[in-house]
């Protein structure tokens, strides 16, 4: 019995603290970058943003939130109910759930696996069923295309994501996400030869979380609202939340590959803690999603795919050959 | 005691949807099946401590393939009632595939010891490595030959299917990205009241 008490129980208990906290954080943060990116935008257009509820507006996620809850979920006749539903639980729970991998500070990490890359990628890849899944359980044509758009662009913009991390691996030689910020101790690889590449995986991030300039899923121009046309109240809360944790996420995993995850930019700031630059860092990436979609108008579908295979690819893929060459010349094979 | 349930509850639920696959009759259903059988597969070889096929597995099979067999699936237009197949006309094939599967598992059995020791030598260092080192070195041959074999496949497949449908617009990037403002449009300052030309 002892033995039950402290080899689960305790763990257990210490587990559910620890995702307790990040779900806290995660999702004050969610909730918090949707004002971020009306404030923003706000700004880029030379207008106020949301200033009414509470200071600054400070109080609008609270009452946006309150506004969802509270509205009717509408259903459209024969969508498949049980797909319908799942399609935003899952969209949300797999952007939660990529967290775990995520070290915050040095040691500051819920579960430190080995394969923590390929967990993360596991994770965003399975984010396609979601959306393919609602825009066909929608039963209704604009969602079903925009739900088959949309994949394609995740499933095109993967390819090229996962040769950019390539590279990284081979730089920092380990899948380890801790081990890769370690790696970065006498430079950022966004201050190397990766710098290419982290402008890619950025530009990829975007198409993959289907934010402007690539946000065609839901170009409401031709789509009305893409695979999410159909949805309402709640369950539509749940994709648009998924997509900014998701955003958050990619702004992580960017700054763990290539900004030096919470290393301080000198040594002589080493003694702010390492997951206040993390935060610092991440909130440098949304910035600069939410400042590319008041400045970029949005791609054309056959642009999409056309700069997602014939020049991320290509380039990803050289750029794989170009590390590993320098790499074995330098002797570190 | 729990890794014991976990490999139960991953191994019953694996065996579960993989009926399912075949046997629910929307196929837009039996592809979701079919993933929830990866995910299971994955989880045994989490338990099994081959986090990296696990993971591989999700991201190849669960991530690109079936997203594909998902694409084609809800193109085909089915509601509910898919005709039957006749069950007594597949009967004897599926017997036969069936009962080769099976001498395969015994033969596998009983050389099961012998095989454990293989993989418990791989499971000592970092399971990545470990992969990478057996692929790269002793099987570098089979590898690389299977990765032509896949290529050519794929090549393969695009050429035959490939048509070039007649009277197509193709756009030229180049073109439109060459083609200069002063080429295209003049400017003219026209007087009021006397009108253009």
């Amino acid at each position: 019995m002892d033995d039950l008490m402290t080899t689960y129980l305790r763990p257990l208990f210490w587990m559910l603290l620890g995702i307790g906290g990040i779900l806290a954080v995660v999702l004050g943060g969610t909730a918090y970058l949707t004002y971020a990116e009306r404030k923003v935008l706000g700004a880029i257009q030379l207008r106020k943003g949301p200033n009414v509820v509470g200071p600054f507006g400070l109080l609008q996620p609270m009452a946006d939130g309150l506004k969802v809850m509270f509205k009717e979920t509408i259903i459209p006749t024969q969508a498949n109910v049980f797909l319908f539903i799942a399609a935003p639980v899952m969209t949300f729970l797999l952007a939660l759930s990529a967290w775990a991998v995520i070290p915050f500070d040095a040691g500051l990490v819920l579960a430190n696996i080995n394969v923590g890359v390929l967990y993360v990628l596991a994770i965003s890849s399975l984010g396609v069923y979601a959306i393919i899944i609602a825009g066909w359980a929608s039963n209704s044509k604009y969602a079903l295309l925009g739900g088959l758009r949309s994949a394609a662009q995740m499933v095109s913009y993967e390819v090229s994501i996962g040769l950019i991390i390539v590279t990284v691996l081979l730089q920092a030689g380990s899948l380890n996400l801790s081990e890769i910020v370690e790696a970065q101790k006498d430079g950022w690889y966004i201050f190397s030869l990766l710098l290419p590449m982290a402008v890619l995986f950025f530009a990829s991030a975007l198409a993959e979380t289907n934010r402007s300039p690539f946000d065609l899923p839901e170009g409401e121009s031709e789509l009305v609202g893409g695979f999410n046309t159909e949805y309402s109240a709640m369950i539509f809360a749940l994709f648009f939340l998924g997509e900014y944790a998701n955003m958050i996420l990619m702004s992580a995993m960017t700054t763990i590959l290539f900004l030096g995850g919470w290393l301080p930019p000198w040594t002589a700031l080493g003694f702010v803690p390492g997951f206040v630059w993390f935060a610092l860092k991440i909130a440098l990436c949304l910035f600069v999603f939410l400042w590319v979609r008041g400045t970029l108008p949005r791609y054309r579908y056959d642009q999409l795919m056309r700069i997602g295979w014939k020049f991320f690819l290509p380039l990803s893929l050289l750029w794989v050959v170009v590390v590993a060459t320098v790499k074995m010349l330098a002797g570190g094979a | 005691m729990i890794i014991g349930a976990l490999f139960y509850l991953f191994a019953l639920v694996l065996i579960a949807s993989a009926v399912a696959v075949v046997s629910v009759r929307q196929p837009v259903n039996a592809v979701l099946f079919l993933i929830l059988c990866f995910f299971n597969a994955a989880g045994l070889f989490v338990l099994l401590g081959a986090e990296f096929l696990a993971f591989i597995l999700l991201i190849v099979y669960g991530g690109a393939v079936a997203v594909l067999f998902l694409f084609v699936v809800m193109m085909l237009d089915v509601k509910g009632d898919v005709p039957r197949l006749p069950l007594k006309r597949f009967l004897p094939l599926s017997l036969g595939v069936g009962a080769v599967l099976l001498v395969q598992v015994v033969i596998m059995a009983a050389f099961w010891p012998e095989a454990h020791a293989v993989t418990s030598v791989a499971a000592d260092s970092e399971n990545t490595k470990a992969l990478g080192r057996v692929l790269y070195t002793d099987f570098i041959y089979p590898f690389q030959v299977s990765g032509l074999v896949l290529l050519t496949a794929m090549i393969g497949a695009i050429v035959l299917t490939q048509r070039e449908p007649r009277g197509t617009k193709r756009q030229n990037v180049q073109a439109q990205l060459d083609r200069r403002a002063e080429d295209v449009v003049t400017l003219r300052h026209v007087e009021s009241g006397k009108g253009a030309l």
